[in-house]
């Protein structure tokens, strides 16, 4: 490897705990709560009432906006009830068996078509919708297609299963993301970590000319896209930028896995591969499940939960967030839950900022989370921005390294809302 | 099933370093210089060192826990760094009164009047040095020879510093067997409490390498580049004891890697100008301070280019 990004970090990985744990699949929930908000953008409008019999498979609420993505069943049966934030269904097995037909298509345009109808987001927590990825802005041409199964968070081990086991399907995705953002070649970068995958792929892909496998150094945040292109790539996203104006698209091997079942089965985004891991759960597990299914039911189904668990997170240890109620469900972003036991959650005070500098040396976007978790709290805003607060991607690792336990990314989220909210009222 | 669950921002895993095991891991690295002084000038630096770290944490536990309980009184061992440090750069004849007082200034004027750990501008065990230095001049500069080691309980024989003197052999400077403050005269411990600091990752090279660095230069010039001269004003006069334990402290150095250089060069500087052109023997003190005060403006200017930053 030439390059990598600046700082980054060497968490404790815990992946042992899945990750040679083939995929299982769990049985249909009994119901399931489809959140109107499963990406970044536009929340959908319902198109179902309650009472409404509806398909699996069945678009139940959608938007007028571009940056948006549908909300498909992920199970047949009654609407139960239907609020501002989401969609309960009863399931009925007779409605869920799976009948698609593989839709025909013709140009890019019908192939992002496809893949919005079929509410696919980009799977690997940020959640943001994959055709609007796919749709170049006029003037700007993409020329790489950059697959993301870096998978850096520590526990998670969904992409790391899919490409072992699901390697053919994501070759395929691949080819028809080629095709719908026109880019002539596809890298898809793995950690090293991951040697069974990297074989795996490196294999399939020998009589393809445009998709290269390549192994990326294990360091957090690996899997960050910004990072992720600067590794493959040596070239870094500018400020307030995108992969885009690069000429990059980055999507991670679950998304392109899903593109593949949209556009060659016609089967939309209803299920996906969660990692349920952590000491708090009695058997940790790499499972299929339907979007919507109660995450307490998904942690049931691994064996429940442990006396000695303290915290479940949606997503990893690092970006994801802590669960208020397991009556929340899986959504589309979902790529673990987490039971953590008061041994890993080590909860401390916080204490003054001792000016030891890890912060800075481990930030990935080359910032200085110090000042900025200073500038924070003390309301100085404009400090704040003028040392590139909105170039922070939030990705944890100052918080992690720091010895007197400040949230630094705490402070940081909160002066960024406080600015944007401010934006808003003007 | 558990049904409180804890909610808190992420991440959600914590390293497992802590205020506390650096402070510890700072101690740890003044192993060798202390025991160093302990050969070199017996029960006094004994003395002096155990003063002079308990009272600077009993002055530390009684202003911020209002307590003497033993536990309040370990605290986060920062206390502890600062008095150690403090006796280390008093002279092996200080009275213990002297070391009650530099703790007292350290922690209490120069550390907590400032808003306590992490607050402070100034490095607090040389505010307590400077202050001392001023306030009783003669007693802070009687120097004196090290023990001869079979003779250990003697009294102490005093003599002049190397830098004071201008002689010493080069050997003696690097183990040393000279005469100077308790801890600043072996070569060799503070390389292995530096290099301790460095795998630790609690110090950057940037520091003592910008310092003696430019301290090594100055000399080579200013001595017709003689290179015994430069090995003379690095290993004498407590430069590198500052370089690697006082300049490093991490509340009162910049955040930034390229402030760091620049402090580092700045002390060198500042440390060789007053030894070359005011010939004063306290240049490492006043150097550091000076640089202290420094240190925001070094932070603001020295700001890094984000990722993604366009060059201008
Ligand atoms: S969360 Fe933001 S400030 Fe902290 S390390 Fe990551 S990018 Fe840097
Ligand atoms: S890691 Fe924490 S204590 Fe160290 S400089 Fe950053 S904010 Fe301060």
């Amino acid at each position: 490897m030439k390059t990598t990004f600046p700082g980054g970090i060497h968490p404790p990985y815990n992946k042992e705990l899945t990750a040679s744990k083939a995929i299982v699949e769990m049985p249909l929930p009994k119901r399931v709560r489809l959140l109107l908000q499963q990406h970044i953008g536009a929340p959908c409008k319902p198109l179902v009432k309650k009472g409404d019999v509806v398909t699996v498979g069945q678009k139940i609420a959608d938007s007028d906006a571009f940056v948006s993505a549908p909300i498909i069943a992920s199970v047949g049966g009654e609407v139960a009830a239907v609020d501002a934030e989401g969609i309960e269904i009863v399931t009925d097995p007779e409605h869920s068996r799976f009948t698609g037909q593989a839709p025909k298509y013709d140009t890019p345009e019908d192939i992002r078509q496809i893949i919005r109808e079929a509410g696919i987001v980009g799977m690997g927590g940020a959640a943001f919708p994959t055709h609007v990825k796919l749709s170049p802005p006029e003037g700007k041409e993409v020329h790489t297609l950059i697959i993301n199964g870096a998978e850096c968070e520590p526990y998670l081990s969904t992409d790391h299963r899919v490409m072992v086991e699901q390697g053919e399907e994501l070759i395929e995705g691949i080819k028809i993301l080629l095709r719908a953002c026109g880019a002539q070649k596809a890298i898809i970068g793995i950690e090293k970590n991951k040697p069974d995958a990297i074989e795996n792929l490196s294999r399939l892909c020998r009589d393809e000319e445009n998709i290269r496998v390549e192994a990326v150094p294990v360091v957090y945040p690996q899997g960050g896209e910004r990072q992720l292109i600067k590794s493959l790539t040596g070239r870094e996203v500018p400020v307030g930028g995108l992969p885009l104006d690069l000429g990059i698209v980055v999507q991670n091997v679950a998304t392109a896995v899903a593109v593949h079942q949209a556009v060659n089965l016609g089967r939309p985004l209803i299920d996906r591969v969660v990692t349920v891991s952590g000491r708090g759960v009695a058997e940790p597990a790499n499972v299929r499940v339907r979007l919507g299914t109660p995450i307490r039911d998904l942690i049931e189904f691994c064996g429940g939960m442990r006396d000695d668990a303290v915290k479940v997170v949606n997503g990893g240890p690092m970006m994801g967030k802590a669960v208020a109620s397991l009556d929340d469900p899986v959504t589309k972003g979902t790529s673990g839950i987490l039971v953590l036991t008061e041994a890993e959650v080590r909860i401390y005070e916080e204490r003054t900022c001792i000016r030891c500098a890890r912060c800075v040396d481990a930030c990935p976007m080359r910032l200085m989370p110090n000042y900025l978790a200073l500038y924070s709290r003390k309301s100085m805003y404009n400090d704040a921005e003028q040392i590139h607060l909105f170039n922070c991607i939030e990705c944890g690792c100052c918080s992690f390294v720091c010895p007197a336990r400040i949230p630094i990314v705490h402070y940081i989220q909160k002066a960024k809302h406080e600015i944007n909210s401010k934006r808003r009222k003007k | 099933m558990t049904e409180k669950l804890k909610v808190g921002p992420s991440p959600h895993i914590l390293d497992s370093r802590s205020v506390s095991s650096i402070m510890w891991d700072v101690v740890i690295a003044l192993i060798p210089v202390t025991a160093a002084a302990i050969i070199y000038f017996g029960l006094n630096a004994v003395f002096i060192l155990l003063v002079s770290t308990l009272s600077a944490m009993i002055f530390e536990s009684l202003v911020v826990h209002k307590s003497l309980k033993p536990k309040k009184v370990l605290g986060d061992g920062s206390a502890a760094v600062t008095g150690l440090l403090l006796g280390l750069i008093l002279p092996p004849s200080a009275p213990l009164w002297m070391a009650v007082v530099g703790s007292g200034v350290a922690i209490l004027l120069a550390k907590q009047a400032f808003g306590g750990i992490g607050n402070n501008i100034f490095n607090p065990a040389l505010v307590g040095r400077a202050v001392l230095f001023m306030s009783w001049p003669v007693l802070m500069t009687r120097w004196h020879q090290p023990l001869a080691l079979d003779n250990w309980f003697a009294d102490l024989v005093s003599g002049a510093t190397p830098l004071g003197a201008g002689s010493a052999s080069l050997i003696d400077l690097v183990l040393g067997n000279v005469g100077g403050s308790l801890g600043e005269t072996s070569v060799v411990a503070i390389l292995l409490g530096g290099i301790y600091l460095l795998l630790k990752g609690h110090i950057d090279w940037r520091i003592p390498g910008g310092y003696i660095g430019t301290a090594a230069i100055i000399a080579l010039l200013t001595n017709q580049f003689s290179l015994e001269a430069v090995a003379f004003h690095i290993c004498a006069g407590g430069l590198l004891f500052g370089a690697v334990f006082m300049a490093t402290d991490m509340v009162t150095s910049p955040t930034t890697k390229v402030g760091r250089l620049l402090f580092g060069i700045g002390c060198g500087l500042v440390t060789m100008y007053v030894r070359v052109f005011a010939s004063a023997p306290e240049g490492v003190t006043y150097a550091i301070l000076f640089m202290n005060a420094l240190v925001p403006l070094i932070d603001r200017y020295t700001v890094p280019k984000t990722f993604g930053e366009v060059k201008k």
